[in-house]
């Protein structure tokens, strides 16, 4: 082993040890805890593995296939960015001890009551898209209030919502247009309408970093167009979404009072209350967040698809959960990572889109996904044990 | 002679719950200053008195009387407000959390990031909690590592400090030595003993008398929802505490049965 090391390699591991913490040599029963085992006691530590593996697996079976190109990258990026900010609503709300079952519905319905203003009652596109933010975030209140006040499990009332919601969407669409994927009504063109829009223009469509990426093409580092304008547009904007949506979740979570007591309502409900955290709110909050987070993934989705449907977010609350779990969140709540969601949902579009870079037939996808969760809860709960809780 | 300065009192209190009657006239004068020992078998009404004191429950009958003025507490964060700390057998510790957040949680010390970002002051709570632990002879090897590391003992005794930083003036301790072994119920007791040098009134709830007798300045006992009196230390023996504890010649017969058995 010494051999390997370099003569000139400082050695600092036993002199930090004694500087950092001279009072543990008072107390002989304190075994030595190595900086490795503390990043594995870490919740983003399965999914960092994770996501290593999955770029290891492709890079070597698809790596000449053109999917870490930029427009390949773009390609899973956006996959994974859409997931992310889903996930990272989930991931929070499963560390304050719940679940949403109704996000993949609530991002239907929400599609839709941007849609139907905007096509059918006139309502300019900024508007439209309070109003789906107002309508989803309100359900995400009465989901969290459900939960607090009737003492369900969560499970059960989102559960109701994912039905109702589901309905509601395909059973109003029909209703107002007679119709259930809406992109236009008469002149009306849903795309141009969001084009024409600079507010909802500016903060869902299109892309950024495009100057960049034609800067880029222009010295020949990524493919280019006949003009000379790179083939990738540019960064999709749900990606500069995700990024914000995972900074400032990772940044609550860790560094605010609000963090704390998100973990403190997962982690223990009945200490949390006892020590004056105001659970109910910390929980109803964090519902009407992910609702949030639903209406985002809808709206963007709609700038981007230039239509909405009542059948769109079909199986997103799954998916958002998986990667939360991926991500190093307990089922049971009080413990888990935002960061960690994020490359979750990273894992979900390498995968997704990248498996069709391969020889590897579509199908295997949803193989590897469960595979990955279980293989994700199973570590989950050995991490706990072994590492958290000190339980060798 | 001066009138007795109690910090805390309960008189003449009761309780129902339905037809049941939790406490019937209930009087409980705690002193400034003292280890005053609850004393109870299971189904006395411990549990109901600590929650009528920490504000969960408000008596039907009776007064409840905080420096001599009488109170009604509407919620447990009120009581706490008025310097009544109570610590209960959960202990309102989150296992996976680390000890610096518990020991803060819900009332997290808070610093501006750039000025403007009101964020929890980490480096602060870790610092406090570790300091505070060791006043109370806890030695905390790192305040960031998950409080399910540490033993009951520990635990324990961190819930007591944390409420005596929050500016605790009673503490109420809900059976601290139940769950715990002889040396650590021994650490426990010190701790107690500990809180009261520094002026710290304690009422200590437990059934066991080995463990109150050595710390209590007085002992009151309840049994079936009423008051057996109070009593100073000086004034009464370990033996004749536990024998009114479980009734007297009851006990007698009960050791002597016991005592015939053969496994």
């Amino acid at each position: 082993m010494s051999a390997i090391v370099p003569m000139s390699d400082p050695q600092p591991a036993p002199d930090a040890a004694t500087t950092a913490a001279p009072a543990a040599a008072a107390d002989e029963r304190v075994r030595n805890v190595g900086i490795v085992r503390k990043f594995l006691a870490r919740p983003e530590f399965g999914a960092l593995s994770g996501a290593v593996l999955v770029f290891l697996l492709f890079g070597l079976s698809a790596g000449s296939s053109g999917m870490f190109s930029a427009e390949g990258m773009v390609n899973w990026g956006t996959v994974a960015a859409f997931l992310g900010i889903i996930a990272v609503g989930a991931a929070l709300l499963m560390i304050a001890g719940e679940f949403d079952l109704s996000i993949g519905s609530m991002i239907g319905f929400a599609g839709m009551m941007m849609a139907i203003p905007c096509l059918y009652w006139g309502w300019p596109v900024w508007l439209a898209v309070l109003f789906a933010f107002a309508m989803g975030m309100a359900l995400g209140w009465v989901n969290g209030w459900l939960v607090i006040k009737t003492g369900l499990p969560s499970f059960i009332v989102t559960l109701a919502f994912y039905f109702i919601l589901r309905g509601l969407s395909l059973a109003i669409s029909v209703l107002l247009t007679g119709k259930t994927i809406l992109s236009s009504n008469g002149s009306a063109v849903l795309r141009d309408l969001i084009a024409a829009d600079p507010v909802a223009q500016f903060l869902f469509q299109g892309h950024v970093l495009t100057g960049v990426f034609d800067m880029l093409a222009r010295i020949g580092l990524i493919a280019a167009r006949d003009n000379g304008t790179a083939l990738a547009i540019g960064l999709p904007k749900v990606m500069a979404w995700w990024l914000l949506l995972t900074l400032v979740g990772a940044f609550v979570l860790a560094r605010t009072r609000a963090g704390n007591w998100i973990l403190a309502a997962g982690g223990d409900p009945n200490a949390a209350k006892n020590v004056g955290i105001p659970v109910a709110k910390v929980k109803i909050a964090l519902f009407v967040f992910v609702a949030f987070c639903a209406t985002l993934f809808a709206v963007l989705q709609v700038a981007d698809a230039g239509s909405a449907a009542a059948d769109r977010g079909l199986q997103k609350e799954f998916e958002a959960i998986i990667a939360a779990v991926i991500g190093g969140c307990l089922l049971t709540g009080g413990f888990g990572s935002v960061i960690g969601a994020s490359l979750g949902a990273l894992i979900f579009g390498v995968v997704q889109i990248g498996i069709g870079y391969t020889s590897i037939d579509n199908n295997w996808y949803r193989v590897f996904l469960g595979g990955m969760l279980l293989a994700a809860v199973l570590f989950n709960n050995y991490i706990r044990k072994r590492v958290a809780l000190g339980r060798v | 002679m001066t009138p007795p300065d109690y910090i805390l009192q309960l008189e003449d209190i009761s309780k129902y719950f339905g037809p049941v009657i939790a406490l019937n006239g209930v009087t409980l004068r705690l002193r400034r200053g003292e280890v005053h020992c609850l004393l109870g078998d299971n189904g006395a009404g411990k549990s109901t008195l600590i929650k009528t004191l920490a504000g969960v429950h408000l008596p039907e009958k009776g007064q409840y009387l905080v420096n001599g003025k009488p109170v009604k507490f509407a919620s447990p964060r009120e009581a706490l407000d008025a310097g009544i700390a109570t610590v209960y057998q959960d202990l309102a510790l989150v296992p996976l959390m680390s000890v610096a957040r518990n020991f803060f949680m819900g009332r997290e010390p808070m610093k501006k990031l750039f000025g403007f970002i009101p964020v929890m002051d980490h480096a602060t709570a870790a610092g406090t909690a570790a300091a505070k632990l060791a006043d109370m002879g806890i030695r905390v090897r790192d305040p960031d590592q998950p409080i399910g590391t540490m033993s009951g003992g520990e635990k324990q005794c961190l819930a007591i400090a944390r409420a005596i930083h929050f500016g605790a003036k009673v503490l109420i301790l809900d059976e601290p030595t139940a769950a715990l072994g002889v040396k650590q119920s021994v650490n426990v007791l010190k701790l107690i003993r500990r809180a009261r040098e520094r002026g710290i009134s304690v009422i200590f709830i437990t059934h066991n008398v080995n463990h109150a007798y050595p710390v209590g300045d007085s002992f009151t006992l309840l049994n079936r929802g009423k008051s057996m009196g109070t009593f100073a230390k000086e004034n009464i023996t370990r033996d004749a505490v536990l024998d009114m504890m479980a009734g007297g010649a009851e006990m007698k017969t009960l050791m002597r049965d016991l005592v015939g058995v053969t496994i």
